[in-house]
């Protein structure tokens, strides 16, 4: 989707701020909201693209003014009213509805590291041999999917150069609305930056985005 | 098929967005949100608040840009390893044990005196956690993550590094589940130094590529 969350090239969003010694958290309620987010038991289904995806349909307003934690609050919560396993009035109490059932898997404390060092494979096998070699031109393609798409829009259209061949990943186009892994082939495609922003850009410099199979064609 | 089709139907994407609708219904103070979302996941059993305690603890004690140091200052030391590191990094780092949630599928990056390398994730957050830990918060602001593909040196300058005109700067917008990771410059002057002295020398931001490495 065209969405406020796709900031690559923008202009006036002003200077950095890097901040010196920065604390890990700047506020408890961070700590507790990351360990929410990791811990807490999301609808059956539920998947790393489709919170990156519930995350960029929050108002453009609430993207901006939001820190990056009270970000993860919006999706988690919009992930439990879609999946069912909360009410919008429980959210607004804080408590469980009377009678409403209580389960009991939720991943235990001594389950953490295990999951730590398990999770987040994403490579898969594709059987069909890679459409595209190292060092070939190609052309990200024009499209403006009204779903989630990782790839931004200052790269459509675009001519680059296949720099890296990652083998098969799930693709997040299709798993973003629990419509499967769909696995492509996934590349570095190197982009001048002169090809991206005119002719004020370096000449030298380029910028390098990891695209699945499909948002290419030969150039 | 074209896989794109999809985008052109209606997945519920209203419907999904509508539950960001609460917001209008909720406090503004996040503190008072997120505790009643804690309170409210444990009486149903939807979350373990030891588990979220263990989490919080991974963070704070077990996983941070020490461990990425440690890689840099191995590959400074070890010319085999650096070989392994730079040909497949998820690899190299799996062999200290730093492999993880967001950081199993890694490539290192390395900076000489002709290129210098950057990363960012312009469309959300994306961090190679299991080597860095938690990104700083400049890393998911709206600046960085605008300016880092359009203006990267001026960028640089932000954080004081500026780079001759002949270096090439190659942004990677880590817009998929890789991660990279810089490997940085061995600053001169630190030949005699050992690997955990080097260790010591890494920062968090010379492993994002927006500072280098300076000698002690």
């Amino acid at each position: 989707m065209n969405g406020i969350h796709d900031m690559g090239g923008m202009h006036g969003h002003g200077p950095i701020h890097p901040e010196a010694d920065e604390p890990l958290w700047h506020a408890p309620w961070e700590a507790r909201m990351l360990g929410i987010t990791r811990a807490m038991t999301f609808p059956k289904g539920f998947n790393i693209d489709r919170f990156r995806h519930l995350r960029e349909l929050m108002p453009p307003h609430l993207y901006l003014a939001r820190g990056y934690y009270d970000h993860w609050y919006s999706v988690c919560v919009a992930a439990l009213l879609d999946g069912g396993l909360v009410t919008r009035d429980e959210i607004k109490s804080g408590h469980a509805a009377p009678g409403s059932a209580r389960r009991n898997d939720a991943a235990r404390g001594d389950q953490v590291w295990q999951s730590q060092k398990s999770q987040g494979i994403f490579t898969r096998k594709v059987e069909e041999p890679p459409l595209f070699a190292i060092g070939q031109r190609v052309r990200a393609r024009n499209i403006n999917p009204a779903g989630h798409t990782r790839l931004p829009r200052y790269a459509r259209g675009k001519v680059g150069v296949i720099q890296l061949h990652h083998g098969g990943h799930v693709f997040p186009d299709t798993n973003a609305h629990q419509q499967g892994e769909a696995p492509q082939h996934l590349y570095a495609v190197a982009f001048a930056m002169r090809e991206l922003w005119g002719p004020d850009a370096s000449q030298r410099d380029e910028a390098c985005l990891d695209l699945w199979e499909s948002y290419l064609e030969p150039a | 098929m074209n896989p794109h089709e999809h985008g052109h139907e209606h997945h519920h994407e209203g419907d999904l967005a509508h539950h960001h609708d609460i917001h209008s219904e909720l406090p503004s103070d996040p503190a008072l949100r997120v505790k009643a979302l804690e309170s409210l996941l444990t009486e149903k059993g939807l979350v373990d608040p030891a588990a979220i305690d263990a989490w919080i603890e991974i963070y704070e004690s077990r996983i941070g840009p020490r461990n990425g140091a440690k890689v840099i200052a191995k590959a400074w030391t070890d010319p085999a390893y650096k070989r392994r590191l730079l040909s497949d990094a998820t690899k190299a780092i799996g062999e200290l044990d730093f492999l993880g949630r967001q950081g199993q599928h890694i490539v290192a990056v390395e900076n000489t005196p002709e290129t210098h390398n950057l990363v960012v994730c312009t469309l959300c957050s994306c961090y190679p956690l299991s080597v860095l830990g938690l990104p700083p918060v400049w890393y998911k602001s709206a600046p960085y993550r605008s300016r880092a593909v359009l203006d990267p040196r001026g960028v640089l300058k932000e954080f004081g590094t500026e780079l001759p005109e002949h270096v090439k700067i190659r942004v990677w917008d880590s817009t998929a589940e890789v991660r990279y990771l810089v490997l940085p410059e061995r600053p001169a002057g630190t030949e005699k130094l050992s690997e955990e002295q080097l260790a010591a020398l890494v920062t968090r931001d010379s492993m994002i590529g927006v500072a280098k490495v300076k000698a002690p």
